[in-house]
């Protein structure tokens, strides 16, 4: 026994035999994790009051502060938020995901979800308003830096902020965060109005996709794109890092809709969540992060 | 589809300079941690391990923090010479090469462990140099263990998800390997795309595997 296992390290000679231990260690500390883990599925499914609620990604910080208001006025429930891209929450409803409660940033994405099915048609309403802003870097970090990586010294640099869309196709504009938009509202907001000024074939090739309106949030604070398309309510949570150029006009307004789902296992009890956000209390933090009524 | 021929046009490149920068740093690392013992060995050790059990996340976020234009790295990199590293396909490598370099790094370090040091006596008591030594002794008698480290760390890149779409992003024909294209189809809910890339995938990992069978068969046939 004690050979064979000599034989096996000789031919893997990867792990020292001192790591042999710590690794038997672990073992037993995952057994005792996947216990943990399988106990707790069960402890899930007994959990009956629990409303899960996908949301596009701009709403996370103000849902999270809304929800310790609704289990204070809802002491039964629970809720667990599933936070990233409309296209991608979608994506997620359509091969089944058990959510109570949809909210998308454009109306694109909830027509698909009405249009498959998903979706309780009758319950669905616009919970809140937002604007599309293109921010650059908070000042100071991208005026200085020569924008094109691969001939820098040959690149004017981004001396003041864009004024309007037409600025970004100047060539200090190299790098541009934009939601992917396939899957992310901000990016098919950004584009349609890119569009709609004639200017989407001259910047599409310097736009930098992003997988959901946060990351282009974030690509822009960390300096490593010379502007980005966000909303109103991003660029307020980053006030420090990113500054706002300026209002990108849209086409029609941008209003996210809410509706519950018809697969959904709580779906009867998300129509309280649902409820609970056109409140004055919830409309008060709403607000206070920024969103506007519907 | 002609984008999933440009992402495994681009997986392939990724993965080919991960593994041929790795070939220098694992191997040169390998060869000096089986020869020579300095303070903060184990250290050391540990650290370039750490890739290999690390999320790729936290690593992405390293790098981010590194090589990003406002990363101590980054920044001097921008102000000297104008370079960028996030979003661009070096920035993808860079993530790939510290994925995958424990996987060399290991293999070669056991390899060389594993060469008979008389071998290498002989060759010195012959008149050969330290270099000509690891050249001719060391580095052959130890190949088949680096192959196979190689190997894996050319599939390892080829996979690698995590830390390159936090440093290289997902621009389609310039950092949009073939995991993150399928990452972005699944995402927008564009599932033909994804079934195909998928397929192209898997049968890409499946001829590594087959010519990882190939390059390097088994011990007993080799050793007979």
């Amino acid at each position: 026994m004690w050979r064979q296992r000599t034989r096996v390290n000789a031919g893997l000679p990867m792990f020292p035999s001192r790591q042999m231990h710590s690794r038997t260690a672990l073992f037993g500390r995952l057994t005792k994790a996947v216990v943990a883990a399988g106990l707790g599925l069960l402890h899930l499914g007994v959990q009956a009051a629990d409303i899960t609620v996908s949301a596009a990604a701009s709403l996370s910080n103000a849902l999270r502060d809304i929800a310790p208001l609704f289990e204070a006025a809802h002491p039964a429930h629970k809720l667990r938020f599933n936070f990233g891209a409309s296209g991608a929450l979608l994506a997620q409803l359509t091969r089944g995901a058990p959510v109570d409660v949809f909210i998308s940033a454009d109306q694109e994405t909830m027509d698909r979800a009405q249009a498959q099915g998903l979706v309780q048609a009758a319950q669905r309403r616009n919970a809140v308003s937002n604007l599309l802003v293109v921010v650059v870097p908070a000042a100071g970090d991208s005026s200085s830096k020569p924008a094109n990586p691969s001939r820098p010294l040959a690149v004017p640099q981004p001396s003041s902020p864009p004024k309007t869309l037409n600025d970004l196709a100047q060539p200090a504009f190299a790098r541009i965060a934009i939601g992917l938009p396939a899957s992310v509202p901000a990016g098919r907001y950004a584009q349609a109005a890119l569009e709609a000024a004639g200017l989407w074939a001259a910047i599409a090739p310097k736009t930098i996709g992003a997988h959901h309106v946060r990351q282009a949030l974030d690509y822009v604070a960390r300096g490593e794109v010379d502007a980005g398309f966000v909303y109103a309510t991003d660029a307020a949570l980053m006030a420090g890092k990113v500054k706002v150029a300026f209002t990108v006009p849209t086409a029609q307004p941008i209003l996210y809709p809410v509706a519950t789902l018809a697969a959904g296992p709580q779906a009867a009890q998300g129509v309280k969540f649902v409820d609970f956000l056109f409140t004055r209390a919830a409309q008060a933090v709403l607000a206070k992060h920024g969103f506007g009524r519907p | 589809m002609d984008e999933a021929w440009t992402a495994l046009a681009l997986t392939l490149k990724v993965a080919g300079w991960a593994t041929a920068l790795n070939l220098v740093l694992g191997v040169g690392a390998g060869y000096a941690f089986s020869r020579w013992r300095f303070p903060g060995r184990d250290v050391l050790d540990a650290l370039l391990t750490l890739p290999m059990v690390m999320p790729p996340t936290v690593l992405g976020y390293y790098l981010l923090v590194v090589i990003g234009s406002q990363g101590v790295v980054g920044a001097w990199l921008l102000q000297n010479f104008g370079i960028r590293l996030i979003f661009t396909w070096q920035a993808a490598v860079i993530a790939a090469t510290i994925v995958a370099f424990p996987l060399v790094f290991k293999a070669a370090r056991a390899a060389f462990e594993n060469v008979d040091p008389q071998w290498e006596d002989a060759a010195r008591t012959l008149g050969l140099g330290e270099w000509g030594i690891f050249l001719r002794v060391s580095l052959p008698l130890a190949w088949r263990g680096i192959l196979a480290g190689l190997l894996l760390a050319f599939a390892r890149a080829l996979g690698e998800f995590g830390a390159t779409l936090m440093v290289a992003g997902s621009i389609a024909g310039q950092t949009q390997t073939l995991s993150i294209a399928v990452y972005e189809a699944v995402q927008a809910g564009q599932d033909d795309t994804a079934n195909f890339l998928v397929m192209v995938t898997s049968l890409v990992c499946l001829a590594v595997l087959l010519s990882a069978g190939r390059l390097v068969p088994g011990r007993v046939v080799a050793r007979g």
